[in-house]
């Protein structure tokens, strides 16, 4: 693509200089302005009901505390059902959840009032757990509480069985992840005082992924008009899906204390705060069964997945739906059922976190293939380049692979770049003729995957984001949208996006931060729909822009306006260049600035049935291969992990660096998930809520990492581009299991593969 | 409760008044509004808050006010004159080392102290050295790897569309 100047470069990203030298203004950071502080009483209790809440012992007169019965009557997180409580109100459904906020002039005397905010409770039994949660809860009068259901039905599973030679049976789980972005939750709400003082809206400023969730939080929690309410984002501290959801929780929070104070206020969430409260990675339960020819080929695939939702619905409906979309993994197979099921616990809600459901249904059909491998006697990545798509494949949903399919080509790729086969069979071989008990045992384990790309089915339809671009009157081109930047690169990839599609240099494009004041509702950014969805949007918009232009450059020159190209910052005619400022400079005096705007256009003859779960689930797949190489301590069971090699294909790379920074980060954070990080619990409380005891990888647990980038473009993305945030998420956990099964001969199907868990495990080894 | 303390602060003279336990992350970013050093975990573990206190890298969240009497201690914003980049953080910048920034200031001073023991570092020095500041974006990979541009092992992967300031050096 000749024409690019600017997408597939590695440009300095635009808050770089003012990350490194510590400029960036965070939350925290942000001058007070005298605004007040708030704090959250929370429940010690996984269930109680609220017998009481006395405040009088609170003495100091400056203090406001609001409970539920301040709060009015739409008291709930306005997100997809309105079960979640701002406040809870009469009975706490976990511990931690917040009953009573507080605020003060300063945070001490707000940590003061808190404490002397006595709270009654008369506990009842919680649910903690899956298992208990599956024997039933008392809140559905003792039947099972399932927040939400999802299967799927593809083929005849009950033929397919019938012609199977072999069939295979697995059960894997995953527990509980916490994000740990960096810079923990943070908000300051200003509120809009009229003449007498009485609250008319709130500006919120704060650590968030998707201001217009916020937005459309508040309209709803105060029942006010769109334009009461204004929300932008502060530079943030990392995200990975954390601050999709709970923001609206703290910002609702903040305004309230708000309008009770009439003061802004700002609510900072310590780490163990932070910890205890906000959502996690939902805990997972999946069995599989699976018919196979001898030769590994799939004939049946019956699936069950089931996801602890915790205490409210959140967006456990969605994460469900994507967890059941991948649970059948990146593999043909013409007969497969796949029921999904979420049940409530006593615990804080589980939310969006990288990946959102998928690594979960990842991680057991990638054990489950591996476990098909070892019953066939067949090498592991054997079986899976036997199955993996094809283009011209159908997917369970019975949508038709028809475009940018690369499940056989990361694997190639994967496969020669480590000479996977060989040297897997060499720790066979090594492992199985050990004499010494002491020698460290080699490990080498692969898994495939796929994610996509966008919301699932309809969601872009219903969403209908719209981008836009507007020529200045400084002659810079800015670009609004609503996506956030919390370290992906989005704004740099976005100028360079901007850029080549309007043909003009990156120092003539700008973004501005999203404020709900200023930019159109692009929609939230999760998903993997930033770069592809988000960015197909201001491509449109920038072109749309160019043209505008040319058509102006060429009704200034007297030339036809296909004469005219705007290319690299300059128009061409035959007549000759003119710089892009020079008609920019022109245009913006005779008419003002210029804008242009692009919505959601739905892939024509494509389309997604709700409620069969037939058709297009995603418009486009990112593809990975993820090579792990391990050392583990036959003693101690301690694994290090030696070496990993990813192969993605995203379509075109926008920014290479930052692209592979992408990959590194969130295989890291796979891999974390897979060995080390483990929330523990005991009567519904975390027990390690910190960082010194929930561990997540240092730079001493980290490989030597190659990222290997394919790109097989999309016609769904600006320039091919496909998404990239969460697909690495999905294959390291796996591939890590596969690579201590390669070395010790221990096939885990639960993790994290802690040595405690290898050692028990051991007693039960493969082989 | 107050007393007063002096000491180099970024290469300048400093007097402070507070408790002798207050916390020196909170005397840098509240008292004096240097915001640079950031609070991850308030008990030592991230290292976000890391500044170098006569030239080793501590966490200033562990570091109590008494501590500093005499001492020179230097912030992310005090790494170079204002306008200008050291070439550690201009590699940091175009090399992926930063993504959402939030350890980046902590994890450039404990890099900077580190190449002070090790002008030419290997990745097991690294590990061993930088082991106590966290990053989730990165992976640390291109942590790794802006160093490695630094100190000539590896040929840089970033370009730079914008004059990044120059000047200031290690």
């Amino acid at each position: 693509m000749d024409h690019l100047n600017a997408v597939g470069l590695s440009i300095l990203r635009p808050d770089g200089l003012a990350k490194v030298t510590g400029r960036a203004l965070y939350l925290d950071d942000l001058p007070e302005r005298g605004c007040w502080h708030g704090t959250t009483v929370r429940s010690p209790h996984a269930s109680a009901l609220i017998t009481s809440i006395d405040v009088s012992a609170v003495t100091d007169p400056d203090v406001k505390i609001v409970t539920a019965k301040d709060v009015g009557p739409r008291n709930s997180v306005h997100l997809i059902h309105d079960d979640w409580p701002v406040l809870a109100d009469g009975r706490v459904n976990h511990v931690g959840e917040p009953v009573a906020l507080v605020t003060a002039p300063t945070l001490a005397r707000a940590v003061t009032a808190a404490r002397e905010v006595k709270i009654v409770y008369e506990a009842q039994p919680p649910v903690l757990d899956l298992d208990q949660a599956l024997k039933g809860d008392p809140r559905t009068g003792g039947r099972p509480n399932v927040l939400a259901t999802c299967d799927i039905n593809h083929g005849n599973v009950d033929a397919g069985f019938a012609a199977a030679e072999v069939i295979v049976e697995g059960e894997y789980e995953t527990g509980h992840q916490e994000h740990a972005y960096i810079e923990p939750h943070g908000v300051i709400a200003t509120p809009t005082l009229g003449a007498g003082s009485e609250f008319l809206g709130v500006d919120i400023v704060g650590s968030l992924q998707c201001p217009y969730y916020v937005h459309k939080a508040l309209t709803y929690l105060f029942d006010m008009s769109a334009d009461a309410i204004r929300v932008r984002q502060s530079v943030t501290g990392g995200g990975f899906g954390g601050k999709e959801d709970y923001p609206d929780m703290i910002a609702a929070h903040a305004a309230l204390l708000a309008r009770a104070s009439s003061h802004a206020v700002k609510i900072v969430y310590e780490r163990q705060e932070d910890i205890i409260a906000t959502t996690k990675r939902h805990p997972s339960r999946v069995r599989h069964r699976t018919g196979i020819k001898r030769d590994g080929t799939l004939v049946a695939m019956d699936i069950d997945v089931l996801l602890d939702g915790g205490a409210y619905i959140t967006l456990s409906p969605v994460v469900l739906s994507r967890a059941v979309l991948h649970a059948a993994g990146a593999y043909a197979c013409p007969n497969v059922r796949i029921r999904g099921k979420v049940l409530a616990t006593n615990t804080a809600p589980n939310g969006a976190f990288r990946g959102f459901g998928a690594p979960q249904s990842l991680f057991a059909v990638e054990r489950q293939m591996d476990k098909i491998a070892w019953t066939l006697g067949i090498d592991p990545l054997a079986v899976r380049m036997r199955n993996a798509y094809r283009e011209g494949d159908a997917t369970p949903t019975g949508q038709i692979l028809k475009e940018s399919v690369s499940a056989v080509a990361v694997l190639e790729k994967a496969k020669t770049s480590t000479r996977f086969s060989e040297r897997h069979a060499t720790n066979s071989l090594a492992r199985e003729s050990r004499e010494d008990s002491g020698r460290v045992l080699r490990g080498i384990g692969l898994s495939l995957f796929w994610h996509g790309s966008g919301f699932t089915g309809n969601g872009e339809r219903r969403m209908m984001s719209r981008g836009a671009v507007r020529l200045r009157a400084d002659l810079k081109i800015e670009v609004l949208s609503s996506s956030t930047d919390f370290g992906q690169g989005t704004e740099g990839v976005f100028r360079q996006i901007v850029a080549d599609a309007c043909g003009v240099s990156l120092h003539d494009v700008v973004v501005h931060v999203p404020d709900t004041a200023v930019v159109p509702d692009s929609g939230p950014t999760v998903a993997s729909r930033t770069v592809m969805v988000v960015g197909g949007l201001l491509r449109r918009a920038g072109e749309k822009l160019a043209e505008s232009l040319r058509m102006f450059a060429a009704h200034q020159s007297g030339v036809a306006p296909a004469g005219v190209l705007l290319h690299n910052g300059v128009f061409e005619t035959e007549l000759g260049r003119t710089p892009f400022a020079e008609i920019a400079r022109k245009y913006v005096a005779l008419h003002g600035p210029l804008d242009a705007e692009a919505t959601f256009e739905p892939t024509p003859n494509s389309t997604f049935d709700e409620a069969t779960y037939r058709g297009d689930a995603y418009a486009a797949y990112g593809w990975g291969a993820n090579v792990v190489e391990v050392e583990v301590n036959p003693d101690t069971f301690v694994t290090r992990i030696t070496k990993l090699t990813t192969v993605s294909d995203v379509g075109q790379v926008v920014h290479p660096v930052m692209c592979a920074g992408q990959v590194e980060g969130g295989t890291l954070q796979a891999l974390g998930w897979g060995y080390l990080e483990e929330m523990k619990m005991k009567d519904g409380r975390y027990l390690n809520d910190r960082l010194q005891t929930y561990l997540i990888p240092t730079m001493a647990d980290t490989p030597d990492m190659e990222t290997i980038l394919l790109e097989n473009p999309t016609a769904h993305g600006p320039f091919g581009a496909k998404g990239v945030g969460e697909l690495p998420m999905d294959g390291g956990a796996p591939a890590l299991l596969q690579a201590i099964e390669n070395a010790t001969g221990i096939a885990l199907s639960r993790i994290p593969a802690t040595p405690e868990r290898l050692f028990e495990a051991s007693k039960m080894r493969r082989s | 409760m107050s007393t007063s303390y002096k000491f180099t602060l970024n290469g300048e003279e400093t007097e402070v008044s507070g408790p002798p336990m207050a916390r020196l992350l909170d005397v840098l970013r509240r008292d004096l509004g240097l915001t640079g050093s950031k609070e991850g975990c308030g008990e030592g573990e991230c290292g976000a808050c890391t500044v170098l206190l006569n030239n080793e890298a501590v966490c200033s969240c562990l570091v109590p006010l008494f501590q500093v009497e005499g001492a020179s201690i230097t912030t992310i914003e005090g790494m170079a004159p204002q306008g200008q980049v050291t070439d550690l953080q201009r590699v940091f910048a175009t090399e992926g080392g930063a993504q959402c920034g939030a350890c980046t200031p902590g994890m450039i001073l404990t890099i900077r102290s580190l190449l002070k023991r090790y002008p030419r570092p290997t990745r097991e020095q690294m590990r061993e050295y930088v082991s106590g500041t966290l990053c989730r974006c990165t992976g640390y990979e291109r942590i790794f790897r802006a160093v490695e541009v630094l100190t000539g092992q590896r040929t840089p992967e970033g370009v730079a569309d914008a004059p990044v300031a120059e000047g200031a050096r290690e």
